[in-house]
């Protein structure tokens, strides 16, 4: 490791709290509040005002609200954190090719090329931040230095400065003063700190030889960059290129089968030039700016992969917004933009000569049938978790992804143990055989004892008489006598979520016709969850 | 032939062989010019006329989701996908202990004005078409319709009255064991499947089948005096006391 490459002056770029910022953008409130995104309950990024009132990183969330009675606190969204991102770097790969994410809200360049086009590196810090505070970021810092690692220190030095350069030659002098917690390798700074070493300069003044042999490659590493002599290039992004078809209309058009006709064209050629590189699209995201109210997105996938004409039914269903009317749009829609999310090589895709024919022919005419009654109008099913028969069936659009853990649960063993072991996680689930006919919403029935009075449950849980008659109609009319019941069984669901709860009792009857009934005793009235016919 | 000559050795399974097979060469056998039989479950096989479910007919049956079930069982079983429509509550979980493959089958729930549509869309790509009439549908979607799943070699089974049904079959009595007046659960039930055929003489078949039975499978009720220990329906189960559950 002694020929180490040198290290190379480095430029980064370093939003301050970008989690907030970014977050605060997208929940629409002020990076002046006290915000805090929120991991796992703890702290994962705090505004101004909120680090004013004393909450931390690493923070626990009730501790945080207990220091700043204001905090308002958002779940960490990794994804949109970094999608925020994206056209600051776009804005710095305009100015200097070769921009390196870092993290969210930190990027680096090297030196050299800005340096000499901006006439110095300070003339080429005040560029980078004039454009980021055009994009609406005006706290940005720069850290100019020898390598990654002491630029990057330079830009987080607490103070006021926005630029801050170390001379060339001047990196290890510059760290030597740092603690060495800012190494992030916390199993070593922890020892370092016990054996004495409190910076990074009286880390650099070990031996290098006698670190690797102590600490290894990591510590070695570690050793490198404390020193000032972190080789580690600036190893630029490739943008990624990006497939995507906008289509603008002016005037706006608020009819669906204009606007699916509007973007005929424009998704064949999106599909066909996807096509010529060879690829196909097998998740796309699909956005509509109207008129007059915030612009409506997304994502759709595809069994297979998207055809043009299924490009153009996506967009009409998300038009249609579930509903069926095919009458005109609340506000004109002026701009749809299809964005290839996931693209796979088409080889992957290839039909082979023999076999998977018919499942593509299941396949095109379940998607035909889509067209007709809308996306969620076709279902698969899956066998899910619950208790009552309702609950466990999981139907899923077809073409959209059933969660895997839910889908693992969807092929029953027949065996009689096996289905009790199934159905082990939901004790009171009712035994088999289950019910043919399952009512997509209760039905209402009337269920009387012998003195025709309605059947209830006592306090203690027990029927106030024996059910005799019954009758699947709310009204009370066509009763037909009871051959047996069973129950009551009593089940007490989401006893903790005071919205969802639960408390109700199951019975089985079976009517003189022979056809069997589950039924429901809930807040006094009787409901039909299923039939067995 | 030498398995044949051993089977004829002994005369009481030989004809059991022979009906076997007989029933078997039926089945393949097309009985008119352009149906084809298809893989039909065993225990309703007799009930059907041809023996065996065909492809390109219609089939009805009266209220019995489970009787639907157990027509769609064995083309499920053999492969074929199907299609349920107009169903909404079609019990997904029962079909898939049934030997439905759910993996296998598509469900439009609420077809709306688009029943018509829908259903002829289906049938030109699954085996099966399940579906529920309408209130009100005209003779001659009726005729479009069958002459549809002919053309396209499809079979459909509706829940309901059928006007061309190549048989329509419906639950004449049932009788569930397992559950007596405030005790025991549904454990397995008994039923008279009786289906009247379009055509032939009038008088309808019928055939006492579990429905199903307490391993959640169909079969036929066993006359036989020595098996009449676990099937006899008035085997009461032990009364199962359930406990209130909290979660």
């Amino acid at each position: 490791m002694s020929a180490a490459p040198a290290p190379v002056r480095s430029v980064v770029l370093w939003c301050p709290d970008w989690p907030v910022t970014a977050t605060a953008g997208f929940e629409g409130v002020s990076a002046e509040e006290p915000i805090a995104v929120v991991e796992k309950g703890m702290v994962y990024a705090c505004s101004a005002a909120a680090r004013a009132d004393g909450v931390r990183r690493g923070l626990r969330l009730r501790e945080a609200q207990a220091r700043s009675p204001q905090l308002r606190d958002f779940e960490h969204d990794p994804v949109r954190i970094n999608r925020a991102f994206e056209p600051f770097i776009a804005a710095l790969e305009e100015m200097s090719p070769q921009v390196q994410i870092v993290r969210a809200g930190s990027c680096a360049l090297r030196a050299r090329g800005p340096s000499r086009y901006y006439g110095g590196e300070h003339a080429a810090a005040l560029a980078f931040l004039e454009r980021f505070a055009a994009l609406g970021v005006t706290d940005a810092r720069v850290g100019i230095a020898d390598g990654l690692f002491a630029a990057d220190q330079a830009a987080r030095l607490p103070g006021v400065d926005l630029i801050r350069i170390v001379p060339v030659g001047q990196s290890p002098h510059f760290l030597s003063g740092l603690p060495v917690q800012l190494l992030a390798e916390e199993e070593l700074t922890a020892l370092l700190w016990r054996l004495g070493i409190r910076t990074l300069g009286e880390f650099a003044v070990l031996p290098a030889e006698d670190v690797r042999s102590r600490f290894g490659e990591p510590g070695a590493w570690a050793h490198s960059r404390a020193s000032g002599l972190d080789g580690t290039p600036v190893t630029p992004r490739i943008p990624p290129e990006v497939r995507e078809s906008v289509t603008d209309f002016e005037p706006g058009l608020d009819r669906i089968d204009q606007i699916a006709f509007g973007i005929r064209a424009a998704a064949d050629r999106f599909v066909d030039e996807l096509a010529a590189a060879r690829f196909v699209c097998t998740a796309l995201r699909v956005e509509l700016t109207p008129e007059r109210g915030p612009a409506r997105e997304r994502s759709w996938l595809h069994p297979r992969w998207f055809g043009s004409t299924d490009v153009v039914d996506r967009v009409r269903w998300q038009l249609q917004g579930g509903s069926m009317i095919e009458s005109a749009l609340t506000s004109p829609i002026v701009r749809v933009s299809i964005t290839a999310e996931t693209i796979d090589h088409s080889s992957h895709h290839e039909t082979g000569l023999w076999g998977s024919g018919s499942d593509e022919r299941i396949h095109h005419g379940l998607s035909r049938v889509q067209s007709i009654v809308g996306h969620e109008g076709v279902l698969t099913a899956t066998i899910g978790g619950g208790r009552s028969p309702r609950e466990r069936q999981l139907l899923v659009p077809w073409g959209d992804r059933v969660d895997e853990r839910q889908a693992a649960a969807s092929r029953p063993p027949k065996r009689r143990a096996a289905v009790a072991a199934e159905i082990a996680p939901w004790p009171g689930s009712i035994p088999p055989p289950l019910p043919t006919t399952v009512f997509d919403r209760p039905r209402a029935v009337v269920v009387l004892s012998a003195g025709e009075k309605e059947v209830v449950i006592t306090e203690r849980g027990l029927l106030s008489a024996p059910p005799v008659v019954f009758s699947p109609d709310p009204g009370g009319r066509r009763l037909r006598p009871l051959e047996a019941w069973a129950g009551p069984w009593p089940v007490y669901e989401r006893w903790w979520d005071s919205a969802a709860r639960r408390r109700f009792n199951r019975f089985q009857v079976v009517d003189a016709d022979g056809t069997a009934w589950l039924l429901a005793l809930e807040n006094g009235r009787w409901w039909a969850e299923a039939r067995y016919d | 032939m030498t398995d044949a000559a051993l089977t004829l050795s002994s005369p009481a399974p030989a004809g059991e062989e022979i009906r076997l097979l007989q029933s078997r060469i039926q089945q393949m056998q097309a009985t008119k010019l352009d149906t084809r039989a298809v893989r039909t479950h065993p225990a309703l096989e007799s009930l059907l006329p041809g023996g065996a479910l065909r492809s390109g007919a219609a089939y009805s049956v009266e209220h019995s989701t489970a009787l639907v079930m157990a027509l769609m069982a064995g083309p499920s079983a053999d492969g074929v996908w199907c299609g349920v429509v107009g169903m909404p509550d079609f019990g997904v979980e029962a079909a898939s202990r049934f030997g439905i493959d759910l993996e296998r089958l598509a469900l439009v729930p609420h077809p709306g004005e688009e029943w018509l549509t829908v259903t002829a869309a289906m049938a030109d790509v699954v085996g099966v078409v399940v579906t529920r009439m309408p209130a009100r549908v005209p003779d001659s979607v009726v005729a479009r319709l069958q002459s549809r799943i002919r053309q396209r070699e499809a079979t459909l089974i509706v829940l309901g009255d059928w006007p061309q049904s190549e048989a329509t079959l419906r639950i004449t009595e049932s009788s569930w064991s397992g559950i007596g007046r405030g005790h025991g659960h549904l454990a397995a039930r008994q039923a008279m499947v009786s289906a009247t055929a379009r055509t032939g003489s009038g008088r309808p078949r019928r055939a006492r089948l579990w429905l199903p039975d307490r391993e959640e499978l169909f079969r036929p009720v066993l006359e036989q005096a020595g098996a009449r220990g676990p099937d006899a329906p008035d085997s009461v189960t032990p009364v199962r006391r359930l406990r209130e559950v909290a979660g």
